[in-house]
């Protein structure tokens, strides 16, 4: 049986995700109760140098100019062929926008299970048993157990380990490994649209008055917009309201959007989702006011009340306009 | 063209979530279910690409508590064809979606379905999402993450997201399953009154699952509650106090 545990490197345009240096981080610690290897594979088109610090035994390097971009069938294909030759004791992927179109269909077409949403791997040395811990139903609930043996697929999200943990000092060992025929793909990139820019850029602001599905509609977003500006700042929002359209798509933060880090985070009507979650830890502050005392935005904000955000926003907008007096 | 969503419900997160005394799932019995958000968008996406074009759009779902309603729902957005999937969707190991993709990939074996756009996962996934598998079952391509379909010549131009506000404009050959994140326009709303017109002339077909076969997913799972070490210092009272403590607290930390 193989220990090693694989880490499907993630990057895009020339840099590596941080996703990845967490799985790499989290590799290590069941590999060293496994006894077997860490080993990142790289899918790319002249990336040599972006494989520098991943704390892995070893690297195998797929280079392919279709990698220059993200396409979902080639690293099915890539992958499907090394994963069954190897058959590692697990493979780990991003439970991201790119691994998510990747390891599912692995699953099905390789015939091995998966577990998704992955937090935190812990071996057990004596046993050899891998436990994962999974985080499901917006955060509210853990879903704990056993990796399936030989042979496990593994989505994984952050906050289970520091990027730092996967990072090396000194650059890995790299071996070359082909890459398959790839030249008939269904799938093709045809170019990108970088984010708009937009008015703000809410990644740099101080104050970010965050409102999620608990504003109701588009009618309240002006009630968060007066707050914002009697705070100083301005107004960002979670996916649903995005996804609505009632605030720009720049202001998103989230997985798919930004990650921010203001002095202050005030979180209106947000319950906490995960991919929400990983982009506001950097916040010096947050601050969460929801209707529901079990939102897992609670568990991560300084301050907390439990109120209708309808209710607090215009009485705070004037509180604090008569404390700038 | 024959567009096909595959829809589910599940869990209200906005409800307490109750684990039930096994601590291997939710209590079914407590358990208030909705219809993935996702899905929701992958409908609209669905009758948007119909409204432009011509052809069908079938909705199909396992059949679970709570099911006609939303099938009906679609129906009276346009959804031309309503297929609730029997079969034993409650059994304590039922409904993961790898058993999913296997019964909705005998189903529309039976369509000559062009395109199926699916919501790009569920809060409740354990196992994945359930496009990619499907995908593999019926030998086409998957792409997900993606908030925006144009079909044209046997293509789909879409755009998919990418972390950081990037999107990548990509083409994929048909027929395909695209994940959908969220359509091009937000899912509209329907009046009540058109949901309980629909329901007196839209027919629900039924299509039987058969086994559900379920490996794939993890096996045995305990479920718990996230238990942390932090929690947030509450401020109690009416908005008055909250406010008033929340001003206090912005001039300690610089803030104001």
């Amino acid at each position: 049986m193989n220990s090693d545990i694989y880490v499907i490197i993630e990057h895009l345009r020339g840099r590596v995700a941080d996703i990845s240096y967490v799985m790499l981080a989290a590799a290590r610690e069941t590999a060293n109760a496994t006894g077997g290897k860490v080993i990142a594979v790289i899918l790319g088109h002249d990336v040599e140098l972006l494989v520098s610090r991943l704390a892995a035994d070893r690297v195998l390097y797929m280079e392919h100019p279709v990698f220059a971009d993200f396409v979902s069938e080639a690293y099915q294909r890539a992958l499907a062929g090394l994963i069954k030759e190897q058959m590692p004791r697990a493979v780990l992927f991003g439970d991201t926008t790119m691994g998510g179109d990747v390891a599912a269909w692995l699953s099905a077409h390789l015939s091995l299970p998966l577990v998704s949403a992955c937090r935190t791997l812990r071996a057990d040395a004596e046993h050899g048993a891998i436990k994962f811990v999974s985080q499901i139903c917006g955060g509210k609930i853990m879903a704990e157990g056993e990796l399936p043996t030989p042979s496990a697929l593994v989505m994984m999200v952050p906050g289970g380990y520091k990027p730092e943990q996967g990072t090396a000092i000194q650059p890995p060992e790299l071996v070359r490994i082909d890459a398959p025929a790839l030249d008939d793909l269904r799938v093709t990139v045809k170019d990108y649209v970088e984010p708009a820019v937009g008015d703000v850029d809410i990644a740099k602001e101080n104050i970010l008055v965050s409102v999620g599905r608990g504003i109701q509609n588009q009618d309240h977003i002006e009630m968060a917009e007066a707050l914002a500006k009697a705070l100083g700042g301005v107004v960002a929002g979670s996916r649903p309201v995005i996804d609505q359209g009632w605030l720009a798509p720049t202001r998103l933060v989230g997985k798919s959007g930004k990650s921010v880090k203001p002095k202050l985070y005030l979180a209106l009507g947000i319950s906490g989702a995960p991919e929400h979650v990983e982009a506001i830890g950097d916040s010096e502050m947050i601050v969460a006011i929801n209707t529901d005392a079990t939102a897992p935005i609670f568990d991560l904000a300084k301050f907390g009340a439990q109120m209708d955000l309808l209710d607090l926003m215009p009485v705070l907008t004037e509180k604090v306009l008569q404390a700038k007096e | 063209m024959n567009i096909v969503v595959p829809i589910k419900m599940v869990p209200d997160l906005v409800e307490e979530l109750v684990i039930d005394a096994s601590g291997t799932r939710l209590d079914p019995d407590a358990l208030r279910l909705k219809l993935n958000e996702f899905d929701d968008h992958a409908i609209e996406q669905a009758i948007l690409l119909k409204e432009k074009g011509k052809g069908e759009v079938i909705i199909v779902a396992p059949d679970v508590a709570g099911i006609d309603d939303a099938l009906f729902t679609a129906a009276a957005k346009g959804a031309d064809r309503l297929v609730k999937l029997t079969g034993n969707w409650n059994a304590p190991r039922g409904a993961n979606n790898h058993a999913l993709a296997r019964v909705l990939a005998n189903f529309i074996k039976t369509l000559r379905a062009e395109l199926i756009l699916t919501g790009v996962q569920a809060p409740n996934d354990l196992d994945g999402a359930v496009g990619p598998p499907l995908a593999e079952h019926l030998g086409m391509p998957y792409v997900g993450y993606v908030s925006g379909v144009m079909v044209c010549d046997g293509t789909a131009q879409i755009r998919k997201e990418y972390p950081g506000g990037m999107i990548a404009e990509m083409q994929v050959t048909l027929p395909a399953v695209l994940g959908i994140q969220a359509a091009e326009k937000p899912p509209r709303y329907v009046p009540i009154s058109k949901v309980r017109a629909t329901m007196k002339t839209a027919k629900i077909e039924e299509f039987p699952a058969a086994e559900l076969e379920t490996i794939g997913a993890p096996m045995t799972v305990r479920l718990f509650q996230p238990e942390t070490s932090t929690r947030a210092t509450m401020i109690e009272g009416d908005a008055d106090t909250v406010a008033a403590r929340l001003v206090e607290i912005f001039k300690e930390r610089g803030v104001l």
